[in-house]
């Protein structure tokens, strides 16, 4: 256990050791942890920052989603007082057409009686001739007594 | 190797020394040195001969070594670091990093971008050179006698060369700091004034002063050199039994050995932090 010139060597080796770990070792080591550590915060930050955007986002849809509701329900409001009204109008209609065809019907029975009672006029009057001319034997002159005809038929 | 336990012992704490011998000086096997020359001791008794002029080759070979491989691993990591998601060995190195910044954060308040790499190079450093003592006792001397080297001691902190190395160093960068932070005035003030804050006293303080700042590196050299030193002599007695009982207690006392190692090296780094600390304190 003798004290030398190692004493001396191990102190000059602590100090070259010593110099390098300062210059070389250390500040690229911490300097690299710093930096991570930066990273770190800056992602934590965003991270919070998108959980805020997505809370709001979510409030905004929520907004939009009530909005959209009550604008379909209107619609649907609309839609339904609109069918109705075309029911009534489609109802009405069909009532008037149905009227009208009514009345036409009845101006046609009208007239098809019209004409049968005149042709069954005509007729009464030609039988009614006749059976005069039977009666008297002689012919009729139809013109001298169409006037009397003419009364007659008219009251049938 | 030695024959008797006392023998083998003494063998083992015997560092292989280079250095100069005198011409004239008488040899182990009686052959006189004709000039004055560097060569390697054959014996203890040549190795305390040599005096001051010599060096313990295992100790700064080894301790160099531990020194480069530190460096070397750590350098290695710190040119790949990146900012992303670190591997195994640079999560290794960062926690290593971390853990000495923590330690001078709580120790050391002033600004001094040296202290930090500091504390990191001695803890490490020290811790390396003391795990040394994990090896078994025999393997490398064993090995290097077959190279034909008598003594062959690995563990340096074994050395008080080695522990004294360091806390010398430590010692003289508490007095630059010192000047530097106080000013000659300051610190000629620290050391007269206190503790006893009066002009009378200014001899004892001066006194107590000066022996407390020598003390300090005998405390932390001879800390750690008789803490490991005590293990590896623990280590070499063990190594005295018949082999296939070593274990039973070499186990033990090698696990308890783990504990020493790190709490010796956390002991040396944390003082040295409190010693600069002080010297940074400016009154």
């Amino acid at each position: 256990m003798n004290i030398n010139l190692t004493l001396i060597g191990q102190s000059i080796a602590f100090a070259i050791f010593v110099w390098f770990c300062v210059k070389y070792v250390w500040p690229p080591i911490t300097a690299a942890m710093e930096a991570r550590q930066k990273k770190i915060a800056d992602g934590l930050s965003a991270a919070d920052r998108a959980s805020l955007d997505l809370e709001l986002a979510q409030e905004k849809a929520a907004k939009q989603m009530q909005k959209a509701k009550e604008e379909a329900a209107v619609l649907i409001d609309q839609a339904n007082k609109r069918a109705a009204q075309i029911v009534e109008a489609s109802k009405d209609d069909a009532r008037k057409e149905g009227e009208k065809l009514i009345e036409q019907a009845r101006a046609e029975i009208q007239q098809e009686r019209v004409q049968a009672r005149d042709a069954l006029r005509t007729e009464v009057a030609v039988l009614a001739i006749a059976g005069a001319e039977k009666i008297l034997e002689t012919s009729v002159d139809a013109k001298a007594h169409s006037e009397m005809l003419d009364k007659l038929a008219a009251q049938l | 190797m030695a024959g008797t336990p006392v023998e083998y012992i003494k063998h083992h704490l015997q560092n292989l020394t280079y250095g100069k011998l005198e011409a004239g000086y008488e040899r182990f096997d009686g052959s006189v040195m004709s000039e004055t020359s560097w060569t390697f001791a054959r014996t203890a008794q040549e190795a305390s001969d040599m005096g001051f002029m010599a060096f313990h080759v295992d100790t700064l070979g080894w301790s160099i070594a531990m020194g480069v491989l530190f460096l070397g691993l750590f350098r290695f990591v710190a040119a790949r670091a990146t900012t992303g998601v670190p591997g195994r060995l640079q999560n290794f190195v960062e926690v290593t990093i971390e853990f000495i910044e923590g330690i001078v954060r709580d120790g050391f308040h002033a600004r001094n971008p040296i202290i930090a790499p500091l504390a990191l190079t001695l803890f490490v450093w020290i811790l390396l050179m003391s795990a040394l003592d994990l090896v078994p006792v025999d393997f490398i001397p064993v090995l290097a006698q077959a190279m034909g080297l008598e003594y062959f001691k690995i563990v340096p902190s074994v050395d008080p060369n080695a522990t004294f190395g360091i806390s010398i160093g430590v010692f003289v960068l508490t007095i630059f700091y010192s000047f530097k932070v106080k000013g000659i005035s300051g610190f000629a003030k620290e050391l007269g004034m206190n503790p006893f804050n009066h002009w009378a006293l200014i001899p004892v303080n001066l006194v107590l002063e000066i022996l407390v700042m020598i003390v300090r590196p005998f405390s932390l050299a001879l800390r750690l050199f008789g803490n490991i030193y005590a293990s590896e002599v623990v280590f070499i007695l063990i190594a005295l039994l018949p082999f296939w009982a070593q274990w039973t207690l070499s186990v033990p006392w090698a696990i308890f050995h783990l504990l020493i190692i790190p709490l010796q090296a956390f002991i040396f780094t944390m003082l040295t932090i409190v010693y600069l600390a002080q010297a940074h304190e400016d009154h």
